[in-house]
C-alpha cells in the first residue's frame, strides 16, 4: 500500500516561522542609529570566571554608556570565523571576545573588515589595523594577597591550584609566591595544575592534596579550591572576581580582575572614531583600576591592623609607580 | 622515596576512594547494559543531566536525597530513549549514545540556564557531608580511610556485591548474560530479550545519574559546565579493563583513582621534577597499560552492539 505521509514540517509552516522570527528580528533591531553596537565572541560558557569578567563589563557598558550589546558563548574554533563574521556583517562597530584558543583565525577575520574594531583577550600582541588585545594583568594583587599569605601562614606553606601553565597563569602564581616570600622567607610554594580551565571537582581534589601536604594558605586561582579550603577550616584567597560569599569564613580576599576600565576605553575611543590596534593590557593594571585587592569583608576584624598597614603601604607604592611587581612568567615548580 | 611517603598517609587512601566512588558506580551502570549487549555511551550525557538534575531539585526542594532521586530518574528516562533508539528500533549503538550524549548534555546546560538564569557566582547548596560511622571509624588507619565518608560511598560499596549477586545468582541475572551473549538461545528459553535489555539500560542510567549527581551534591556543592569533564569516557575504558565483572569494575576504578589521587600529591610535593601534563596523564597512562595487559584476552560479551530482531539469524 502506498500512502503519502505529511512531512512533520509543511513549507506553509516553515515560512510562518521564518516570518515570526523576522518579525521578532526586525523589532529587537530597531535601535538608534548612533547607538554603538557592540558584540562578543566567547569561546566557553559565560559563567567561566575569565570570560564572566569581560561579560560583566560589557553588560555595565550597555548600562552606563548606552551601546547595543549581543554576545554569543561557547563557540568553538570551528565556529569563531563565522560567528567573528556574523559580527561584523551585522553592523556592530566593536568586537570583542577571548582569542586564546583562535588566535590566528580572530585575527584573520579582522583583516577583511577594517571598518570594524576587534578587541580580544590574547597572550600575544596587537595586529594592525583593527585587531588590539588585552589580558588579565593581574599580577600585583596577587602579589598584595601573596604577602597576606606569607603572614597568615602558620606551617609557612602556601599553595596555589590552577589551569595550566601559560603565562597568564604563571605570573599570578609566581607573583603571589614573591610577595608570600618577601614577607616570610621561611615560606614554601606549591603549584597544582589540574590540565583545564574548568574541573571544579578535580581542583577541589587537588586542593585537599595540598592542605594534606601542610598547605594552610591556598590561591584559588580556578574554581571549585575555596570549597575544599572551608571543608578542612584553612584559608583561601579568591581570584578574578570577588569569591568572599563562597565562604566568608575562609576567603579573606580575592585577587580581582575588572575589565570595566578596558571596556570603557574601548569604546570611548571606538565612539571617538579613533580606535587603533593596540595592546590594552595596560587598563589592567592596579594603577588604573582594572585590577585590584578585594575587600576583607568577614576579615577585616580577623585580620591585624600590621598586616592591612603593610598592605595598604605596598598598595600605595604600586599606585605610585615606586614599586614594580616583577611579571615571572615561567612556570612555577612546587617546594 | 617520595611515591611512598605520599601513599602510606591515610589521605591518599580516603582521596583515591573519594575519587573512585562516582567512577565506580556508573562504571558498574556501563557493565550491566553492556552484560545484556549495549555499548551506552549516552553515559556522559547522563551523567552531566545526573549532575543538573541533581543539583536542581536539590536546590529548589532542599532535600539532597530528593535531589538524588531526580538525577536516577532522568538517567532512566535517557537510557531509556537509548533503548528505543538501539533496542527497538536496532540504530547503531556508538551513534545512538554519542547522540543521547550530546542531546543530554545540551539539555543540562540549557535547563541550567533557563532556570538559574547567568549568575556570576553559580549557586550552590551544601553537600553530602561525611559520616564516621559509629566504631568503625575509630580503627587505626582503616577508620578514616574506609568508614569516614559521604553515604553515597558507603552505598556504592555495597552496591558491587549486590551487582555480583545479582549478575551470578539470580535467575534475572542469568536472563541478562545469556540476552548479552546469545539472544536467540534466551528468545527461546522464553526472555524476553528487548524487555531485559531496557532494564539493564535504565539500570545504568540510573547508577550514570548517580554517579553524575556525585560531582554536583558530594564531591562539590555546585552544577557547573566542566563538573563531569570526560569521566564518563573513563568509565567505558574501565568496564574492559574491569573485564565485565563487577568486582574487577570495582577494582578498575579503584586503580583510576588511586593513580589519580598519587598524581596530584606528587605534582605539589615538588619532589619529583617532571611537567605537571605527564602527572595528569598517569592515570590514563596506566589504566591502558593496564587493559593492555590484564585484559588483553578479556572476551566481550558475545551479543555487544549487535541489535536483535526476532527470527533474524
Amino acid at each position: 500500500m502506498v500512502t503519502t505521509r505529511k512531512p512533520f514540517f509543511t513549507l506553509r509552516a516553515l515560512t510562518a516561522l521564518l516570518a515570526v522570527v523576522a518579525a521578532f528580528g526586525l523589532g529587537s533591531g530597531k535601535a538608534n542609529a548612533d547607538t554603538l553596537k557592540v558584540a562578543a565572541v566567547f569561546e566557553t560558557p559565560i559563567e567561566e570566571p575569565w570570560v564572566n569578567q569581560i561579560h560583566v563589563a560589557l553588560l555595565q557598558a550597555k548600562k552606563e554608556l548606552g551601546i547595543e550589546y549581543t554576545w554569543a558563548e561557547s563557540v568553538k574554533s570551528a565556529d569563531f570565523a563565522r560567528v567573528m563574521r556574523e559580527y561584523a556583517e551585522g553592523g556592530n562597530k566593536l568586537v570583542m571576545g577571548d582569542a586564546f584558543g583562535a588566535e590566528r583565525i580572530a585575527r584573520r577575520v579582522a583583516k577583511d573588515y577594517p571598518d570594524v574594531a576587534f578587541t580580544f583577550g590574547s597572550g600575544i600582541g596587537p595586529a594592525e589595523p583593527n585587531f588590539a588585545v588585552f589580558d588579565n594583568w593581574i599580577h600585583e594583587p596577587a602579589y598584595l594577597a601573596g604577602m597576606i599569605a606569607g603572614k597568615l601562614t602558620k606551617s609557612n606553606t602556601v599553595g596555589a591550584v590552577a589551569a595550566m601553565t601559560i603565562p597568564e597563569v604563571n605570573r599570578l602564581c609566581n607573583a603571589f609566591c614573591a610577595g608570600a616570600k618577601e614577607v616570610n622567607n621561611k615560606v614554601k610554594c606549591k603549584f597544582s595544575f589540574i590540565g583545564s580551565f574548568f574541573d571544579p571537582p578535580k581542583a577541589k581534589e587537588a586542593a585537599l592534596a595540598q592542605i594534606e601536604q601542610g598547605v594552610d594558605v591556598i590561591y584559588a586561582e580556578r574554581f571549585g579550591v575555596i570549597e575544599a579550603a572551608a571543608e578542612r577550616n584553612i584559608v583561601a584567597i579568591g581570584n578574578m572576581s570577588d569569591q568572599s560569599e563562597l565562604s566568608p569564613e575562609h576567603v579573606v580576599t580575592s585577587v580581582v580582575w575588572d575589565m570595566w576600565p578596558t571596556v570603557k576605553q574601548v569604546v570611548s575611543l571606538v565612539k571617538a572614531g579613533v580606535f587603533s590596534s593596540q595592546d590594552f593590557g595596560q587598563f589592567s593594571f592596579m594603577g588604573k583600576g582594572g585590577s585590584f585587592l578585594a575587600p576583607y569583608h568577614a576579615w577585616d576584624k580577623k585580620l591585624s591592623p600590621e598586616i592591612k598597614k603593610m598592605v595598604d603601604e605596598r598598595k600605595s607604592a604600586i599606585l605610585d609607580g615606586t614599586f614594580r611587581v616583577d611579571i615571572d612568567e615561567s612556570a612555577p615548580k612546587s617546594e | 622515596m617520595e611515591v611512598f611517603d605520599q601513599i602510606l598517609q591515610t589521605g591518599f587512601f580516603a582521596a583515591l576512594i573519594r575519587v573512585a566512588t562516582p567512577l565506580a558506580c556508573a562504571t558498574i551502570g556501563e557493565m550491566f547494559s553492556e552484560r545484556a549487549g549495549v555499548l551506552n555511551l549516552g553515559i556522559e550525557g547522563i551523567m552531566l543531566l545526573g549532575a543538573m538534575s541533581g543539583f536542581t531539585v536539590a536546590y529548589f526542594s532542599g532535600s539532597l536525597w530528593l535531589g538524588m532521586a531526580a538525577a536516577a530518574a532522568s538517567g532512566i528516562v535517557f537510557a531509556a530513549l537509548m533503548g528505543l533508539l538501539t533496542v527497538t528500533l536496532g540504530l547503531s549503538q556508538h551513534v545512538s549514545g554519542l547522540g543521547v550524549t550530546m542531546l543530554c548534555s545540551g539539555i543540562s546546560f540549557y535547563c541550567y540556564r533557563l532556570i538559574f538564569g547567568q549568575p556570576s557566582q553559580p549557586p550552590n547548596v551544601q553537600p553530602f557531608e561525611s559520616v564516621a560511622l559509629p566504631g568503625l571509624a575509630a580503627i587505626p588507619f582503616l577508620g578514616p580511610v574506609l568508614f569516614n565518608h559521604v553515604v553515597l560511598v558507603y552505598l556504592v560499596f555495597a552496591l558491587v556485591p549486590l551487582a555480583a549477586w545479582l549478575l551470578y545468582r539470580t535467575p534475572w541475572g542469568l536472563a541478562l548474560r545469556t540476552v548479552g551473549e546469545n539472544p536467540q538461545a534466551a528468545a527461546s528459553a522464553g526472555v524476553p530479550v528487548a524487555w531485559m535489555r531496557y532494564q539493564a539500560l535504565m539500570i545504568s542510567g540510573a547508577l550514570f545519574g548517580i554517579g553524575g549527581a556525585y560531582f554536583s551534591l558530594a564531591q562539590f556543592n555546585a552544577f557547573t559546565f566542566g563538573v563531569i569533564s570526560g569521566r564518563g569516557w573513563v568509565c567505558i575504558a574501565l568496564v574492559v579493563l574491569g573485564r565485565w565483572d563487577p568486582w574487577r569494575c570495582a577494582l578498575a576504578a579503584l586503580l583510576f583513582g588511586a593513580v589519580d589521587a598519587l598524581q596530584l600529591r606528587l605534582q605539589s610535593s615538588g619532589a619529583i621534577d617532571l611537567p605537571y601534563q605527564l602527572f595528569l596523564m598517569l592515570p590514563f597512562l596506566l589504566t591502558v597499560v593496564a587493559m593492555a595487559m590484564l585484559s588483553r584476552n578479556a572476551r566481550a560479551p558475545a551479543s555487544l552492539l549487535v541489535p536483535y530482531r526476532r527470527e533474524e539469524r
